[in-house]
């Protein structure tokens, strides 16, 4: 089995960060239970490729009727799935969600007053390759203002959920784009303790990766967990 | 060099969208991942586990998800054909309670051999929580286990392990509310 090195909680948000108001009823008071990890988060739930279906990946058209497509300018999010050790983490799920072009969200509990778009639904998932690469199209989201402050808003963002190969890699989190304004001005954002570990969120335009005359491409790697270097545990002292 | 995981981002109102798609509505794929522990015939006890969320007002969160991922009956991990050993729920959407019928794990042992006493690992996301919250639910009705099990022993207050028990009510079903904040907070992991 493989030991993980405790997370570091002062890359992370802290539970309780007061703009972010949220948070306040919602953040434990006391600190979490260090403890070496044990077979419970060593091991962890797999996911076969078999449960894909064929438009998993494709959020232009996984909710279109048959000939139509989700409005918006259309995008292809790609990047690698590692851990600390900067190894590709194959076959592990990804699952993102996000709003709409406008802003909005297709849930029954969303009230912004942008609109729906009957094309799209906002749900996404992929498992990575050989290499923990992954890929999938959407449409750019739209920022939306939020009730928190007086006037805040979101920058656009792409919700990840990423397993690895053990519990102890278990990660939600947030993708933002290169250049937008409104990402400095986000009290979720600025839960995060610094500028470097946003930036680690933020996606860059892969003018490479782009499809000519069909999509913007954004390039975004993901890094969960790494074990302890064991890897070279058979190797003599001082190698 | 060693490279930073990914910051985390709080899983925000909506994420249901993304990990229980068909619980808001939206028809993705044929079933909603983790929506079954048990896919065919299993060993042991089945068992129902039962709880809330709840923040520091007293009040039940109606946005989370909630994750468990635990041993089958002879424990271990992700090695019997019909029990997947993870689950998860958005909880009811009008109640907050989440419910899980899985299987009750048995004592898994750690690599020095020490035995742990069952438990269910939990795992917590909703609006206003910057980094998933892990804790443990272990069974009231395994004092002789739970006396001896390292983690429950190795907590700075001793007090605090009642926080981590889920409580027979009958049924072979469990109660298991976990508190984020205040009188009675559980006691959350960093494992």
């Amino acid at each position: 089995m493989t030991m993980f090195p405790p997370r570091d909680r002062t890359w992370h948000p802290p539970a309780l960060h007061m703009p972010y108001k949220s948070s306040r009823l919602r953040s434990p008071t006391h600190a979490p239970i260090q403890f070496p990890t044990t077979p419970a988060e060593e091991a962890g739930p797999t996911f076969g490729h078999g449960i894909l279906g064929a438009l998993d990946a494709d959020l232009i058209t996984n909710f279109a009727k048959p000939g139509e497509m989700a409005l918006g300018p259309r995008l292809i999010v790609h990047g690698t799935l590692r851990d600390e050790t900067g190894r590709g983490v194959p076959d592990a799920l990804i699952e993102v969600w996000q709003a709409n072009a406008g802003g909005r969200y297709r849930h029954k509990k969303e009230g912004y007053l942008a609109p729906l778009d009957p094309n799209f639904g906002g749900c996404g998932r992929m498992i990575t390759d050989a290499e923990g690469r992954y890929r999938f199209t959407t449409i750019q989201p739209g920022a939306y203002p939020w009730p928190n402050g007086p006037n805040d808003w979101r920058p656009a963002h792409i919700h990840f959920s990423v397993f690895g190969h053990s519990f102890a890699q278990r990660l939600i989190t947030q993708m933002y784009f290169e250049g937008d304004p409104l990402i400095p001005l986000c009290p979720i954002v600025g839960s995060i303790p610094s500028a470097e570990a946003v930036t680690a969120l933020t996606a860059t335009l892969d003018i490479e990766a782009t499809k000519p005359m069909d999509s913007l491409a954004y390039r975004f790697d993901i890094t969960l967990r790494g074990p302890n270097q064991t890897h070279f545990e058979n190797q003599p002292e001082g190698m | 060099m060693r490279l930073k995981e990914s910051p985390s981002q709080t899983a925000g109102p909506y994420v249901h969208i993304g990990c229980t798609p068909r619980a808001t509505g939206l028809a993705f794929a044929d079933h909603d991942l983790g929506s079954s522990l048990i896919t065919g015939s299993v060993d042991g006890t089945q068992i129902t586990i039962t709880g809330s969320v709840i923040d520091g007002a007293g009040d039940p969160l109606l946005d989370a998800m909630v994750e468990i991922w635990q041993a089958d009956g002879d424990g271990q991990f992700g090695k019997s054909k019909g029990f997947t050993g993870w689950g998860r729920t958005a909880g009811d959407m009008d109640t907050g309670a989440f419910t899980f019928e899985t299987v009750k794990p048995g004592p898994v042992a750690l690599a020095d051999g020490r035995l742990q006493a069952p438990h269910v690992t939990f795992w917590i996301v909703a609006r206003g929580i910057n980094l998933g919250l892990q804790t443990r639910m272990y069974f009231a009705d395994e004092e002789t286990a739970n006396a001896s099990d390292p983690l429950l022993c190795a907590l700075p207050d001793p007090s605090r392990a009642a926080t981590m028990l889920g409580h027979p009510t009958g049924d072979n079903t469990y109660r298991f509310d976990i508190r984020l904040q205040g009188e009675g907070e559980t006691v959350f992991l960093d494992i």
